[in-house]
């Protein structure tokens, strides 16, 4: 398998549901490494957008190649998910299963990972998410903030090359916002290829190499962050930003 | 509480016994200080053996038949989805009287036409039975609860890899059993109750010991009675078994 090509190369996608369409031609390349933040009012299809990247959504027609693996089958599929680890904003935790044992399941289920072994990588990701001594509690246990990490260190217990972040802050309180953007933007630095759906636009500034801008299902501005926000090109684009930068 | 009510209920009813007018109540039927008496309690009591074990075995059989139906019934697939469907409907239907002397009578006739010669006795046609016309119920009972599972479970559960099988196995039943746990045990008690139906073909349950020894004594009154009680005395066991295992479960459960 030739990895010449980028991490993520999306052409012609589009996605109804029913007679709506949530996602029009979108064409989207995101090289090895980049990361991008992708903003817009809600139901602007950003969400149904990275979920298309694991399959969690089935799109309708166009191509999605990830890694190097092209979404035909089933099988692709799953290859294509071992790569991709995501991260939502529910945080969805599994309730019953203490925080070692959400992050051992995949490794040790779907990797036939040893339990020590598995133990070991996931005490990692909780230091790397600064919650190693959480371990032995149930989700319900720990804060919102708490949650989103352990969720973050779970998806990392998968060592996926692409990581996906749908609204990640979105159910948190305000003063849990910043514990978790840290760990991303930590994450970033590393060189790890991501794509965060998100309206914190400061993170944006800090973490981004490029912003993609959505409403109506389509792709409808891209830049870096400093030309997004400095000088905004589109109309309906500038009338985002000063809605969310209002506050 | 429920157990201080029912001792209440069963000593009002022996000393009612004891006062009433003569000819009422004859409890020396069962009454343990005599020899006869001795003998026909222990004659019914020993019917709490295969009145257990009919309904053990039936509760675990619906409830391994329910989640196999219950799980291709929810299949995104109608093709899939419609024998889980049909199953349910038309088992549903049937009431437990027909549905045994039918499995009891009719089922060998039918498996002898196809070349498969086994006797049913009574005991395996009411397991049989009580097995087959409870798991459309617990079918749904299992339908409603992993339904009630949110959906990110699943997808959390795909993003780190696992496949169906392994996210139904590890994810969504351990939650959603714990959700079903109390209508699961309805079904158990109306198991104990409708295995009484066994006793129509023969098997020598709590029912039908009852029946045989008011024929020979022809005391219908208490011996029912004891029945009853018998009954009663299965289903409280059932009942604090399970709040105790509700509590066991339930503990560690998010709120």
């Amino acid at each position: 398998m030739t990895k010449t090509g980028d991490a993520i190369e999306i052409s012609g996608l589009n996605k109804w549901y029913g007679d709506y369409q949530a996602l029009k031609n979108i064409d989207l390349n995101v090289a090895h490494g980049e990361r991008i933040v992708v903003c817009g009012p809600s139901g602007s299809g950003k969400s149904t957008l990275i979920r298309c990247v694991n399959s969690l959504e089935e799109h309708d027609s166009g191509r999605i190649v990830v890694d190097g693996i092209e979404m035909i089958d089933n099988e692709s599929i799953n290859a294509i998910r071992s790569e991709v680890g995501m991260v939502f904003q529910q945080f969805n935790l599994f309730p019953h299963l203490s925080i070692m044992q959400n992050l051992t399941l995949g490794p040790m289920k779907a990797r036939g990972m040893s339990k020590a072994d598995a133990e070991e990588r996931a005490m990692r990701y909780l230091e790397r998410v600064r919650i190693p001594d959480q371990a032995h509690k149930k989700p319900s246990e720990l804060s919102g903030g708490q949650q989103q990490r352990v969720a973050i260190a779970r998806s990392l217990c998968m060592e996926p090359k692409i990581m996906l972040f749908d609204e990640p802050t979105s159910a948190l309180d305000p003063e849990m916002i910043s514990e978790v953007l840290d760990v991303i933007v930590d994450l970033a630095e590393d060189g790890m290829t991501m794509i965060v759906v998100t309206h914190e636009m400061g993170f944006a500034r800090r973490a981004a190499d490029r912003m993609i801008f959505m409403d109506h299902g389509e792709v409808i501005e891209t830049g870096t962050p400093t030309d997004f926000f400095e000088a905004p090109k589109t109309e309906r684009c500038k009338q985002f930003l000063s809605q969310i930068l209002q506050h | 509480m429920k157990l201080r009510t029912a001792l209440l209920f069963s000593c009002l009813i022996f000393l009612v016994g004891c006062n009433a007018t003569p000819g009422t109540w004859g409890w020396y039927v069962i009454d343990p200080r005599t020899q006869s008496g001795y003998n026909n309690i222990r004659f019914l009591l020993n019917g709490f053996g295969a009145t257990i074990l009919l309904s053990v075995i039936a509760a675990f059989l619906s409830m391994a038949i329910g989640l196999m139906v219950a799980l291709p019934g929810m299949s995104s697939n109608r093709w899939i989805r419609l024998p889980s469907r049909i199953y349910i409907e038309f088992v549903r239907a049937i009431p437990l009287l027909p549905m045994l002397f039918w499995v009891f009578y009719g089922l060998p006739v039918v498996l002898k036409s196809m070349g498969i010669n086994v006797s049913i006795d009574a005991f395996w046609g009411a397991v049989i039975t009580l097995a087959i016309s409870d798991s459309a119920f617990t079918a749904e009972i299992y339908r409603s609860g992993i339904q009630s599972i949110a959906k990110g479970q699943t997808e959390a559960a795909k993003t780190v890899g696992l496949n169906y099988r392994q996210t139904m196995r590890y994810v969504i039943l351990p939650q959603a059993i714990r959700r079903i746990l109390p209508p699961l045990a309805n079904q158990f008690i109306y198991i104990v109750k409708m295995s009484a139906f066994a006793s129509v073909i023969g098997m020598q349950e709590l029912t039908r010991r009852a029946n045989e020894l008011v024929v020979t004594e022809y005391r219908p009154l208490e011996i029912y009675t004891l029945l009853i009680l018998e009954y009663l005395v299965l289903v409280l066991i059932i009942s604090f078994f399970v709040r105790w295992l509700e509590r066991k479960m339930g503990s560690d459960e998010s709120r």
